[in-house]
Order: C-alpha cells, then structure tokens, then sequence
C-alpha cells in the first residue's frame, strides 16, 4: 500500500510540474507582445521596455520559468495588471465563493444522478427508465448558460420566486445566500447529473450480467440484496474514479454560472482577465484548477487502491 | 515483400467486414431515437448548405428601423437590436457550428489519436512522456485551457478551433493508448511482425483499423460538445468575433432584452440543444451497436 501511495504520489507531482510548465508556455509563446497588449498600441518605446523589465520578461525563457516557479513556492502569483494587487490575493479572496457553489453542485448532482442512474438501470425498459434517458440526453445538451437564463426569466422575472443574481455568503445571511445559490447551482448541477445517471446506468446494467450476480441470484438472495449489495457497490467504481474529471467539468460550468447570475467567484474573475489580457490571472488559476482537479485523481485513486486490491497492484 | 503471398484468394469467401458494418448500420436504426438523432443531424447539415435560400434576409443587414421587433409574419422570430432576422441569424450560425465541430474534432481526433498510437505501440519512455502530458492537460477543464489559449491568440475563427483541438485531444490520446496496449497482444499483430511488415505497418494497417470503433463513438460524441463549448465561448464574448452569426453570441446579446424578448436567446439555445442532443443520439446508438457486450440489452 505505501509503495502504491508513493508511486502515484510521485506522478501527481510530475503532472503538477507539467501543468506549471503548460499554464507558463501557454501565456509566454505569445505571437504578439503582452506588454503592449497591456499598455495599448499607442504606448511609448521607453514605456514598452520599462514594463518588460518589471515583468522579467527581458530575461530568456528558462530564466523568466525559474523564477515564477521560485515566487510560486512564496506565494507570489505576481501582480494583476488591471486590478493592481497581488494575484494570490484575488483568487484567494474569490476562492471560497467558487468552492461552496461546486461543493453543493457536485454532492447534489452525485446523490440525484446516482439514484437517477440505478433506478434507471434496475428498471430498464421500462416507463421511468424511458423517462430518466430522456431527461439525461437533453440534460447533457443544454448549455448550462441557457439554463441560467432560462431560469432566471422563469422564476426570476416571471415569478419573482428567486432574485436573478448576485452573491451573499452563508455565514452572513444563510436565508438570502441561499435563494440566491438555488439558480445557479441548479444550472451547475443539471448537466452533471444526466452525465452521473448516464455512467450509472451503464455501469449498473453491465455489473448486472456478471457471474458474481448470476451466482448471488441463484443462491437464493432477494432481488433486492443482490441489486443494492452486491449489483451497486460494484458498478459505483467506474462513477467515483471519474470525480476528478467531474470536478474539472463543474469548474468549467462555474466559468459561465458565475457570469450569468454575476457572482464574484474564480470563474468570473478569469473571464474577466482573458478579456482584459490580463494573463498573470489567468496563469494564476489555470495551475490552482489544475492542483485542485490532480489531487481530487490523487484522492480517488489512494481511496480505491485501499478499498480495492486490484487497483493498488495493476 | 510480395502482395499476393500473405493476401488470400477471398472470391466465394464471404466478406465479414462488409455484412459487420450492415449489421451495425441495421442494429443502430432500429431505434427511433437515433433516427430521431440521425435527422437532426441531417438537417443541420441542409440547414448550413442552404441557409441563403431558406430565408430573404442577410444575416449580418442592420436596418435600425427594424430594430427589437416582436415575432411577425415577416419576421418569425422577430429581430434583434440591429434590425437582424433571428431566424435567419440561426440559421446562417449553422454554419459556424459545423465547421467549428468539424475541423476541431477532426484535427484533434488526428492528432490525439496518432500520439496515443505512439505510446501505446511504442511503450516505455514514450508512453510515460505522451501519457502524462495527456494527465496534464485533462487536469485543466477545457473551457479554462481554451479561454487561456484565446487570451495568447485574441478571439476568431482559427483561435477557436486550435483552443478546441488542444482541449480535446488528451481524451483521444488516452483511449487510443488504452486501446491500443490491449490490441497489440493479440496474434494477427504477431503474424504481421513475422511476415515482415514494419511499425508503421503494423500501426496503421493492423491496429488502426481494429481499434478505431470506439474512438468513431468519441468522435461522434464530440461534435456534439465541440459545438456545445464554441457556443459557450461566443457567450462569454471571446469566441468568434461579431458580427458572425454564432448561436451563443446571439443568447449572449439577447440576455438584455429577456424581459421584452426572451425569443432572443431562447431560440438559438435551442439550436444548440436540438443540435447537440442529435449528435450524442446517434453517438450512444453507435456504441451499442459497436459494443459487443451491449448487444441485445437495448
């Protein structure tokens, strides 16, 4: 087991170091100078050079790799050029906000699309199987911004059930906070429970014509036992090892809640610096995305590896 | 090396691949719901061929006077704030869907498909580099890689298609690796090697055709969420430059008017949904139809 946990260990570092080296080549082998892109066309040659200097970026390439990475290990993201602070400070700042609105997408849409999926795959062919397909093909096709506006012109402007945007944190004002995080994280959730039920539902129907399931049926135990004992523990391990990829997804959808219902979390906040070329942002949250979504594959396969032996010797 | 001696004589013999993709082809519309998804896709395709016949407007006209009308009999679906048919904005934006979902999933699938050949044929440090650059860029989800990649290069046509292929690709490189590890055991790759064929032989006469089933689903799939994220993209303002008619700049310029003129953005999302439910009908009908184990369980 320790050997298991150190290999993948090690791995997840070589891709975190991959994802540095990514995020910083991403905005470095720029066409085009990011500094006049910042200051404008119109800026002045001594202007241009003086910025390029502050920036480091007169040094060569490995150079300017070499420090980032140093200052990264300080906490130093470096400075936003629209903003004027530090970068570690607007993520940080935002952080919170874009964690509880995942948080709460990813429990609900797991619970849901879990349940969703089982019911679906035990009662295949049937009228609530039909159904649950339908919701999830269409729930996989829908553009989680449509959804938002959807919803905020339903129950927003027509009703006036829930208010169309804005952010109150929990701890201020629980009641108010809530009504405003129905929408979005409804918007957030719906395409990922059709993809949950989907896995589910495949998953389910596969495990159910293995031999062990035969076995378990022909021994005698009630439909019932063998379906939610024996059936669904199993067809749960495709589902969960795709938590990593199911967190990459929602941070992508935060990207567009965020903006519609103009929430002030990370999502907006890159949106924000890719129109503003304010690439130091951007690099800021692509390597924190990208941490977050490697140590989530860390935690599920630690996680499997203990409960499974199959999966700590492959 | 002689043809003929390793190429047997198959007159009279029956062609398996043949009657295969029949069955497949029969297997797969023998449900309504890829039908279903096989004509949308259909007309999606007529749509973006015929889109300048189907319609007396210009997609791209303004004409101020006509600025915010409601749905009429001249305007089906009203105009927008520059007096544009939005019937005919959809329209025309079929075409950006396609090409977009096209190009980028082709280019990606290519390339993705051809590293993950590399490393799964290849093995060792191959394999270790290819596959964990792959684990790198699935780390970052693919709207945050591509609005990063559209920051680089500014908004446009070529910028959204290189964000797409980039975003993509890790998925293609990881199947096709996956797949081809488990292909490269069996026997017919053996005789291959024995008769004399080289790598490049054995990969793309031998493997390729024998692994790709599973990758034409992800393909098929894909368009679908190609489209479905250059829509997302055009929303947020970064894609495709106006005044193209794409479907998610259009219900990002409606979101304005959604009190007077919901229509604005509830049709083109429309469009997408319709657009991206045809493409992953007929992606699910593929896989069980190519899916040994799923026959006669649907």
């Amino acid at each position: 087991m320790a050997s298991f946990i150190v290999r993948r260990l090690i791995q997840a570092v070589i891709v975190i170091f991959l994802v540095t080296i990514i995020s910083f080549l991403l905005l470095h082998i720029i066409p085009g100078d990011p500094v006049i892109r910042v200051l404008g066309m119109h800026a002045s040659q001594a202007q241009v050079a003086q910025l390029r200097h502050e920036l480091g970026l007169d040094m060569p390439i490995y150079m300017q790799y070499g420090n980032w990475i140093l200052n990264l290990f300080h906490g130093d993201f470096g400075k936003s050029f629209i903003y004027h602070e530090d970068v570690a400070k607007l993520i940080l700042e935002r952080f919170p906000v874009t964690f509880y609105l995942t948080f709460l997408a990813l429990t609900i849409s797991t619970i849901i699309g879990i349940m969703a999926g089982v019911i679906s795959g035990v009662k295949r062919g049937t009228f609530i199987d039909s159904f649950i397909t339908l919701f999830a093909n269409i729930g996989v096709a829908v553009p989680t911004f449509w959804l938002g506006l959807l919803g905020i012109y339903l129950f927003g402007l027509q009703l006036g059930w829930l208010p169309v945007e804005g952010w109150t944190s929990p701890l201020d004002d629980f009641w108010q906070s809530t009504r405003q995080v129905i929408m979005p994280v409804a918007a957030l959730a719906v395409p990922n429970i059709a993809i949950v039920a989907r896995q589910t539902r495949s998953s389910m129907l596969e495990t159910i014509h293995q031999d062990y399931i035969r076995t378990a049926t022909s021994k005698g135990l009630a439909q019932n036992v063998v379906f939610y004992k024996h059936a669904l523990r199993n067809a749960l391990i495709p589902v969960v090892t795709l938590l990593g990829v199911t967190v990459a997804f929602l941070i992508g959808g935060e990207v567009l809640t965020e903006t519609v219902f103009n929430i002030p979390g990370i999502g907006r906040l890159l949106v924000r610096a890719a129109l503003d070329n304010d690439y130091l942002i951007v690099q800021g949250i692509i390597l924190i995305v990208g941490v977050i979504v490697v140590f989530t594959n860390l935690f599920v396969d630690i996680t499997y590896g203990w409960i499974d032996p199959r999966i700590r010797y492959r | 090396m002689d043809e003929t001696c390793v190429t047997p004589d198959l007159q009279g013999i029956p062609q398996p691949r043949v009657s295969e993709s029949r069955r497949i082809f029969k297997v797969m519309f023998s449900r309504w719901v890829v039908i279903i998804g096989a004509v949308i896709i259909l007309l999606l395709i007529l749509t973006a061929i015929f889109a300048p016949l189907l319609t007396p407007y210009e997609p791209n006209k303004v004409k101020l006077e006509d600025s915010l009308q409601q749905p009429s009999s001249q305007h089906l679906l009203g105009t927008d704030l520059y007096g544009r048919d939005v019937l005919t904005r959809i329209l025309y934006g079929s075409r950006i869907a396609i090409i977009v979902g096209v190009v980028a999933v082709t280019a990606s699938g290519a390339f993705g498909m051809f590293l993950g050949l590399l490393a799964g044929y290849f093995g060792g440090w191959v394999e270790t580099i290819i596959m964990r650059i792959t684990d790198a860029l699935m780390a970052l989800p693919p709207l945050v890689l591509m609005l990063a990649i559209a920051v680089m290069l500014g908004g446009g046509v070529p910028t959204v298609l290189l964000a797409l292929g980039v975003a993509l690709m890790p998925t293609y490189s990881r199947l096709m690796c996956g797949q081809v590890l488990a292909a490269k055991e069996n026997d017919y790759v053996m005789a291959a090697k024995v008769v004399g064929a080289g790598n490049i032989r054995v990969m793309f006469r031998h493997l390729v055709p024998n692994v790709f089933p599973p990758l034409l689903v992800l393909i098929t799939l894909d368009l679908g969420f190609a489209i479905l994220t250059e829509a997302s993209l055009s929303f947020l303002g970064i894609g495709i430059n106006p005044p193209t008619a794409t479907w998610g700049a259009m219900v990002s310029d409606g979101q304005r008017y959604l009190l007077t003129h919901p229509v604005l953005s509830f049709t083109p999302g429309l469009a997408i949904v319709l657009v991206v439910l045809g493409f992953n009908l007929v992606g699910d009908g593929l896989r069980d139809a190519l899916d040994p184990r799923l026959r006669g369980r649907i």
